[in-house]
């Protein structure tokens, strides 16, 4: 177990390594800099120009030589010091992502969890059942090949803008006159915007589940061991049963595999909605040139998964036996 | 529970993996009846045919959807009018015709689906079959690499790249995607090349002195052709789904039309509010159509070369 999780972790720090050099290098490595890029935008003077590029190099450091620009980067980064944001200026860009990631976090634990746990149980008790199959099966694949913008369009067109009526609000993380506070109007408020993105990033995860577990099932089902217990006489449902725990295993690495595309999902989700967690942050971020908050969020969100994806593996070490023995490498 | 085609010699993994060797190796005969028996299961496959139905009919849409565009999307016209005889999907905010809008953005996203598809599945591939043939320390390090950008969030980092590069075109935007999403399936192809190293035909193949790269295109790929096809109709849905995701972010190519553009455009001006339906439905059920229609494609195609699968 402590060689499976030893290797693990070696992963995840080089992976964290490369995230992190990316993110410096980026960029370093378009054509210009981020500076000459934010000062085009102001058409001033050539000499106001060339004092405020200097003076703006000179601040960020893009002057020195790269391997000291390159430390230092690191330097920061251990520091939990991710730069300054321009379009918050002076507000360091900590403090710019942590104003918002609440508001993602509490939109993908709920969505990540009850969509894994919701399509695995309907995926499980579809496989090999014709009548339940038919009529599950079109539909994941439906919500799974839908566009995450899309879905939110559209239940906000039925839901929010008038489609069906008008049971949500359309946009934002609160009503706007509202000051965050614990009252009841505020969390009643956070509530109602809550609710069309989760069912969103929900109601798309929960599709690819459910036929991943399907699937599963039925190569379960189809294996020596399951044909070895019916063959004993073993009741149907525990020949499930067993197929259920086995299929249980690739879905957990699988979940450790969609967490990007999940957080891609929210991203896009948030935008739609313009709710005010991280992903929308990033189109702020985008919109208004400002390289510093869109590094941070990255760095951030890169961290996220690797917890996750370490906490995953725990999981598994706890779900699969043959990890804790060391009889399955990583 | 009955078990139709129950063939315990054919799946060595849960994936499909065509028959052993021997077969596609020793002459024609078995291989054409293989190839035959296929075609019987193909055309009995309900997903199989609503999956490829539905891809192919929105390819047909992109092919001669241009001879009925009858006003350009650039042109504009009177704007908020709902779908008529006239304008078929309606006009948008601008005024454009959501029509023409809706053939030229779907040539686009499944261009660059396709492009971005062929491009993961060549690296993929490319990698995996070295990773798995090759073996050692090729292979740990490889590993190492498709591990590191498999744990990376594709989108988050496609941002990032797209947001800093500023100027991208269809062409750079596939590349980006091909670049990144290749990951899981070099890892499924490694794992394929590794159960097929082992088999005697390859081994007959080294001693008979063929070079690496003939034993890898000539012995180990065809025996995993119809599981490549796979992999390739799966990226080629997903980077369907991620392009559309960063056009809608204002991250695609500037100039142009896209199913994402549409939809980022309607979301900017306002659709929703103004209930102009038409604008971003049409988009959305497209990519959903094709995507779907791909996975659900590429369920049936399993089902097709694994024996196993096909039972009830």
């Amino acid at each position: 177990m402590r060689r499976y999780l030893a290797r693990k972790l070696i992963i995840y720090v080089v992976t964290f390594w490369v995230a992190a050099t990316t993110d410096w290098l980026l960029p370093r490595l378009v054509p210009g800099n981020p500076i000459s890029l934010l000062l085009s935008k102001l058409s001033l003077q050539p000499t106001t120009y060339n004092a405020t590029y200097n003076l703006y190099m000179k601040a960020f450091g893009f002057n020195r030589p790269w391997w000291k620009q390159y430390l230092s980067f690191w330097d920061a980064l251990v520091h939990g010091n991710l730069g300054v944001s321009i379009y918050e200026f002076p507000k360091p860009v900590t403090s710019v992502i942590a104003d918002s990631v609440l508001f993602t976090l509490g939109l993908l634990i709920p969505a990540i969890l009850l969509a894994y746990f919701a399509g695995n149980k309907v995926g499980a008790m579809a496989a090999r059942r014709k009548s339940l199959d038919n009529t599950v099966l079109p539909v994941s694949y439906i919500l799974t090949g839908t566009p995450y913008p899309w879905l939110a369009l559209l239940l906000a067109f039925l839901f929010a803008a008038g489609g069906i009526g008008h049971f949500f609000p359309i946009s934002g993380g609160f009503s706007y006159g509202l000051v965050p506070g614990l009252n009841w109007t505020f969390v009643w408020s956070l509530a109602t915007h809550w609710v069309l993105p989760f069912l969103t990033l929900f109601l798309v995860a929960f599709g690819g589940w459910a036929i991943g577990m399907r699937n599963l099932i039925i190569y379960e089902l189809e294996s020596d061991y399951s044909h070895y217990l019916e063959a004993l006489g073993a009741p149907p449902k525990l020949v499930r049963k067993y197929a259920y725990k086995n299929a249980r295993l690739p879905q957990i690495t699988g979940l450790a595999l969609q967490l990007g595309v999940l957080v891609g999902g929210a991203v896009l989700t948030e935008v739609t909605f313009s709710y005010p967690g991280l992903g929308f942050l990033v189109l702020k971020a985008i919109g208004n040139d400002d390289y510093f908050l869109l590094q941070g969020i990255f760095m951030f969100i890169i961290i996220g998964v690797l917890a996750s994806n370490f906490i995953i593996d725990i999981v598994y070490v706890l779900v699969d036996p043959r990890t804790r023995v060391g009889i399955a490498g990583a | 529970m009955t078990v139709v085609g129950h063939d315990r010699e054919v799946a060595t993994s849960p994936s499909g993996v065509d028959a052993p060797a021997p077969v596609a190796s020793s002459g024609k005969g078995p291989t054409k009846r293989r190839r035959f028996e296929f075609l019987y299961f193909a055309v009995r496959n309900p997903k199989l045919i609503i999956g490829l139905s539905l891809v192919l009919l929105f390819v047909l849409i992109a092919f001669i959807g241009p001879l009925f565009v009858k006003h350009p999307y650039t042109t504009f016209y009177l704007p908020f009018r709902p779908p008529s005889a006239q304008y078929w999907f309606g006009t948008n905010y601008f005024g454009n015709d959501v029509f023409a809008e809706f053939v030229y953005g779907l040539r686009e996203s499944l261009f660059v689906g396709l492009l971005a598809g062929c491009g993961a599945t060549v690296i993929g591939m490319t990698l995996g079959f070295v990773a798995g043939y090759k073996g050692g320390l090729v292979d740990e390090g490889l590993n190492v690499l498709t591990n590191v950008l498999l744990t990376l969030p594709t989108l988050v980092l496609l941002i990032l790249v797209a947001g800093f590069l500023q100027h991208t075109s269809a062409l750079t935007e596939a590349l980006l995607i091909a670049c990144t999403t290749w990951t899981w399936s070099m890892r499924a192809i490694r794992a394929q090349t590794f159960s097929l190293v082992s088999r005697d035909f390859v081994g007959l193949a080294r001693l008979s002195g063929e070079k690496s790269r003939s034993i890898i295109l000539r012995e180990i790929a065809p025996n995993m052709s119809s599981y490549l096809f796979l992999v390739f109709i799966l990226l080629f849905g997903s980077s369907i789904l991620t392009a559309a995701g960063l056009d809608f972010l204002g991250l695609g190519p500037p100039n142009g039309m896209s199913l994402g553009i549409m939809m980022e455009q309607a979301t900017d001006w306002s659709a929703l509010q103004l209930h102009l339906w038409w604008w971003f439905i049409p988009p959305g059920v497209a990519i959903t159509s094709v995507v779907g229609g791909l996975y659900l494609a590429n369920v049936g195609l399993d089902e097709v070369f694994n024996p196993k699968l096909r039972a009830l």
